[in-house]
Formats: structure tokens, sequence, C-alpha cells
């Protein structure tokens, strides 16, 4: 393990890679400081400028802009009370009331530091589980990853949009009928392609990233008369007070931050569970350990109720890499992405990477590190400024955001028939999610999709056509058990809810 | 059962399973692949009958969380300007060139979303273009197709 996080270290530390994490953290901040605009989005805009670099350096620079992304994310709840993503909803609970009070620079300060924690404590969480989980994976066999896949699936249908099951379920069938478009792998039979030379290569990963989630959520805000700039004119964004944290307020998140990052890190690596319950279910748990009066605090800019989430969403970020790096099988929305990305750079993470790719496979674990820091040094002293960006009028915002996203794919392919179909797809998504469709299972699905099938035909040819292969070995039989118990216990809802 | 807006979603959603089930049924395989425990078009069929399964519920079963948005409040005369902008940008980007393209783009959405400041609307517009289409070819050696800046020689 040494000498890997060495190999890592050397890797990560290279002058093009540092760059890069600071390049990363950087564009993720301000990305994913716009509301409407999470990790996932930032990460699709920036697919296109990876391709450019090796495979390690293009997982360093999205790592980066991960992280950067929560950042920014937990600066707009903070500062304006509209959280970019679902994950730092908690986080303003208690920051958007200490902004209010002056204290913007301070809760922007304790919101980093918790994040700096958490995300440091989880890395070595990851540092340690990752290598021991990658060895343990090697046993499984092609019935045990369907079956994963499935598991994967259905948990984030379950967990990443409460009481949308079944709509959850449909754009993850969606996403699998996207990904079925093109050539079979095995037969180069072409499959519906209604005799279209451009289809025939299937569609794009990048297309449907940014067209599911950069041109969708521009069109979303546009549609629904949202302006993020609104908000933030009502604070001032250059006077955000100290952001020093005094004695009492470093021992109250001394407390906090080590049950947060342990809550926050197990709920990561369960597939579909990521950031946003880890951080909700952290701030509920800091608010059943502290005492009666400084429960009272809660919610009217708590220090601990500002610690908890924001430890526990970074801990949950390092944690959603455990089955990305070692099962290949991604965890959320945003993992899934990564591992479309990681595709197309031709590798195949797994188990197998840790033995064929171990500069990749350290590099991005020492890179969240340094990402970590970066943010820390460089981001914190900079928010006043960075946060001029809120102020940016959505006039040249959604252009911009529409830009990069039609400029991307025509880099790509110098193909009008790709723009046609992104706008085409972006529009459909667009009235999906005024819906309320949820889009991360359909870009989990749509980049599993393959896997699944090569999966599901190994399986079937190994059994010679009977699906008992899913009960053949214990450990398929515990996935299908859980699998079996998700979809009963959503379904019992809607059946419940009907009686 | 209530009618809403979801439901005929779901409606839909079933109706394109179903007719990518069709579809998929259709997927002509070898003739040695026919009685194969596994061919090209049993996972589409898997998919299609999946599909058909989750909007089938979705119809019969009432909604957990009945959604309805109100349309009066929705900007479609906007998002529909957007939308035909960028299809033009997307035929005429091969065509007229990159910043020429672009630049035309970036002016009508300013503008359709409601920006009057041309000052701002031009720096954002031609120059920013040029800026960004020099780092791409000019720094980072990726091509642009553009037919244009090549006729007046501006580009090689």
């Amino acid at each position: 393990m040494i000498e890997g996080i060495l190999i890592g270290l050397k890797t990560a530390l290279s002058f093009q890679n540092l760059m890069m994490v600071m390049i990363g953290c950087f564009a993720g901040t301000i990305i994913g400081m716009l509301p409407g605009l999470g990790p996932m989005t930032a990460i699709a805009l920036m697919i296109p400028i990876t391709y450019g670099f090796d495979p390690a350096t293009g997982l360093i620079l999205m790592a980066g802009v991960y992280y950067g992304a929560v950042f920014g994310g937990s600066t707009s709840s903070i500062l304006i009370n509209a959280p970019g993503v679902p994950g730092t909803v908690a986080t303003s609970f208690d920051g958007y009331p200490m902004a209010q009070q002056g204290k913007a620079g301070k809760a922007l300060a304790i919101a980093a530091y918790s994040s700096f924690a958490g995300g440091t404590i989880s890395a070595i969480f990851l540092l340690i589980a990752a290598p021991s989980l990658s060895k343990v994976s090697l046993s499984f066999r092609s019935p045990d990853y369907f079956g994963l896949m499935i598991l994967g699936l259905t948990a984030v249908a379950a967990f990443s949009s409460k009481g949308n099951f079944l709509k959850a379920m449909m754009m993850c069938v969606l996403g699998l009928m996207l990904a079925s478009v093109g050539q079979d792998t095995l037969s180069d039979i072409p499959r519906f392609t209604f005799n279209t030379m451009n289809l025939s290569d299937g569609i794009s990963f990048v297309l449907v990233v940014m067209a599911t989630f950069a041109m969708s959520e521009a069109l979303t805000i546009i549609i629904k008369g949202n302006d993020p700039a609104k908000a933030a004119k009502q604070i001032s964004l250059t006077d955000l007070g100290s952001i020093k944290v005094n004695k009492e307020e470093t021992k109250q998140m001394a407390a906090t931050i080590p049950r947060s990052s342990v809550l926050g890190f197990i709920i990561g690596v369960l597939p579909g569970a990521g950031a946003t319950i880890a951080s909700f279910l952290a701030y509920g748990m800091e608010r059943n350990f502290v005492k009666s009066e400084e429960k009272e605090k809660f919610g009217k800019g708590s220090v601990q109720g500002l610690s908890a989430p924001e430890t526990a969403n970074n801990a949950a970020c390092s944690g959603s890499f455990v089955p990305l790096l070692t099962l290949g099988i991604p965890g959320s929305g945003t993992t899934a992405v990564m591992l479309g990305a990681l595709l197309g750079f031709g590798i195949q993470p797994g188990p197998r990477l840790y033995e064929t790719n171990p500069d990749i496979f350290w590099s991005v674990i020492m890179s969240m590190y340094i990402g970590m820091v970066v943010l820390l040094i460089l981001n914190l002293p900079l928010i006043p400024y960075i946060a001029r960006i809120l102020a940016v009028p959505r006039t040249f915002l959604i252009p911009m955001i529409l830009f990069f996203s039609v400029t991307g794919i025509y880099l790509m392919s110098f193909n009008n028939f790709d723009i046609f179909l992104m706008i085409g797809i972006a529009v459909v998504a667009t009235i999906l999610r005024l819906y309320d469709f949820p889009m991360p299972p359909l870009i989990l699905a749509f980049v599993l999709g393959g896997l699944m099938e090569e999966n599901l035909r190994r399986s079937l040819l190994i059994s010679d056509g009977s699906w008992s292969f899913l009960w053949d070995r214990p450990l398929t039989i515990c996935i299908l058990i859980a699998i079996l118990l998700i979809i009963a216990w959503q379904l019992y809802g809607s059946f419940r809810k009907k009686s | 059962m209530k009618i809403n807006s979801v439901k005929i979603i779901s409606l839909l959603f079933f109706v394109l399973s179903a007719f990518y089930l069709y579809t998929a049924h259709q997927i002509q395989v070898f003739a040695f692949d026919e009685g194969a425990p596994f061919n090209a078009k049993t996972f589409p069929i898997y998919l299609g009958y999946a599909g058909m399964f989750f909007s089938g519920l979705k119809i019969v079963l009432p909604d957990q969380k009945p959604i309805e948005v109100d349309p009066t409040y929705l900007e479609f005369k906007k998002t529909i300007l957007l939308v035909l902008t960028m299809i033009v940008y997307g035929a005429t980007i091969l065509k007229v060139g990159f910043f020429l393209s672009t630049s035309l783009f970036l002016v009508f959405s300013y503008y359709f979303l409601g920006e009057r400041r041309w000052k701002y609307i031009i720096i954002f517009s031609f120059p920013f273009v040029a800026i960004f289409m020099y780092l791409l070819h000019g720094v980072l050696a990726v091509y642009l197709r553009d037919p244009l800046l090549k006729y007046i020689g501006i580009m090689g």
C-alpha cells in the first residue's frame, strides 16, 4: 500500500496534475455555486476538456471539480439560502441564519474546515477500504456483478428521490434503452438505429450527460423563471465578515467532525444513498447528541448544525468512490458520470484497476486529499471574490452554459445530428424535470447499460439460458434479497398510500 | 384514478416501451444465434417489458407526491425562442463556421432572455468567441472548422 501511495503522490504532485486540481477546484466552486447547477453539471461540462489529457490527469481534474462543486454548493446555501445541490440543503439550515446574523465569513470558514476534516478522515478510510475491498471483489462473478448493478439502480431509484420510486425506475429503463442504441458489442448487429449511420456507434455518453444535466438545467431555470442573481442582490457579497473561528467554536466542531465523518463515509459507500442522505442523517444525529441548550440553537445558526452536514456530505463524496474504484459500479449519479468518462478513456474500473493501473487508482485517491487542501488554502480566502459569480444575471449565464454544451459536443463529433439529438434529449429532460422525474438514475443506467448486458450475457450463457444463476451462489442470493426488499418496500409504500 | 400530467407522461412512456419492444423483436440476429440463450435482442426485449411494467404501475397506482405545474407561471416564449436559436445554431455551425454562428447565437440568446445592455452583449459575444477560438485553435491545437474565416484568410 505504501508503494501505491507513493505512486499516487508522485502522479498527483506533478506540476500538470497539481494545476489540474487547482483549476478543477476553482471551476467546480464557480459552477457548483450557481443554484441549480451541481457537481454533475460541473463534471459534464469538463468531460470534453479531460479527453485532451491522459486518464490520470483527466480524472484528477474531475475529482477537483467534484469537490469544488460540493464546496460551491455549500457557499450558495450559506450566502443566499439557495442550495446548488440537494446534498447541501442541510447546510442552509444553520448556515443561512448565520449569514443573516452578519457571520457569513465565519459560516463559510466553518463549512470549509468541516469539509476539509470530513474529506481528510474519509480519504484515510478510502485509503484503507479500497485496496481491501478490491481484493475481496476479485472473487465476484458475472452473476454477482449483474446483481450488484441492478441493486445499484434500484437503490439509487429508491433513495435518490423519495416518493418517486416508479418515476426513477422509469428513468432507469429509459437510460438502459438509450444505452442499447447502436451496434451490439458482440455481434455488431445494428439495434434501434433506424438505418441511420449517425446512430450506428450509439449515443455518446457526453451528449446524454450534457443534454440531461447542463442543457436541461439551463432550460429549467429559464422556463421556471428563476433568477439566481436576484437572491444574491439581497446580501453584500463583498463584505462577508471575519473568517476567524474562536476556541469555543473549534471545540464544538472537534466533537462533531469525527462522528459525522464516519457516518458520512458509510452512507457514501452504500449505493444510491450519497451526500444528501448523509448530510440529513448527520444533522439529525448531531441534534440528538448535543445538550438541550445547544439543541435550541439548531436552525438558528448553530455551529454544530452547520458542521455536521458539511462534514458528512464531503465524507460521503469520498465514500462514493469506494464502489466505483473497487467494483466498477458507481453508487451515485456523479460517480456514474465519472465512470462514463473513465470508460471513454478506455479504462475499466473494478478490482483489476488496482493492479493494472495503480497510478490512476492511487493518484485519484491522493488528488482527493490535495483537492481538500487546495479548497481550504485557495478557495476560502478567495470566497468574497468568487461569490460575486452569484450576481451574474441569468441573461448571460444561461447562454454561456448552452454555448459550452453545444461546443462540447461539436468539438467531439463535428456533426449537426449530434447537436440536434442533444437539443431533443434536453427538451424531453426539461419536461420530465418539471414533473419531478429524476435524472441521476437515467445517467447511472445509461453508463451501466453495456456492462449490465455483458454480465447478463455471460451469466445466461454459463447457465445455458436458465435464470438459476441468480440463486446459485450465496453472494448472488444476498444481492437478490436486497433488491427484492427494496422493491417490495417501495411498492408497499405505493399500495399503502392507495389504501 | 385521477388523470394528471404525470399519468399522461407515464402513458407515453408505456407506448414508447411497447414500440421499443416491438422494434426489439424486429432485430435481425444471425441464424445460428436465433436459438441461443442470449442474442442481440434478448436484453432489449427484457427492457421493453420492464418499461411497460413500471410505467403501467405508475398509471394504475395513485401518485404519492402529486405534482401539478401551473403553465401560467412558466416562461414558454423565452424557452421556445432559446431552443429555436439553438437549432438554428446547430444547423449553421458547420456551414457558416464556428465564429459567426456562435457569436450570433450568443447575441440572440442574450437578447431573447431580456438583456438590453448592448455594450455587454457585444463584449460577451464576438470578442469572447474570438478569445475562446484562439485558446482552442491557437493554444490547444484543437481543430475548429470555419469556412468563413478560412475564406477571409484569418484561419489556415
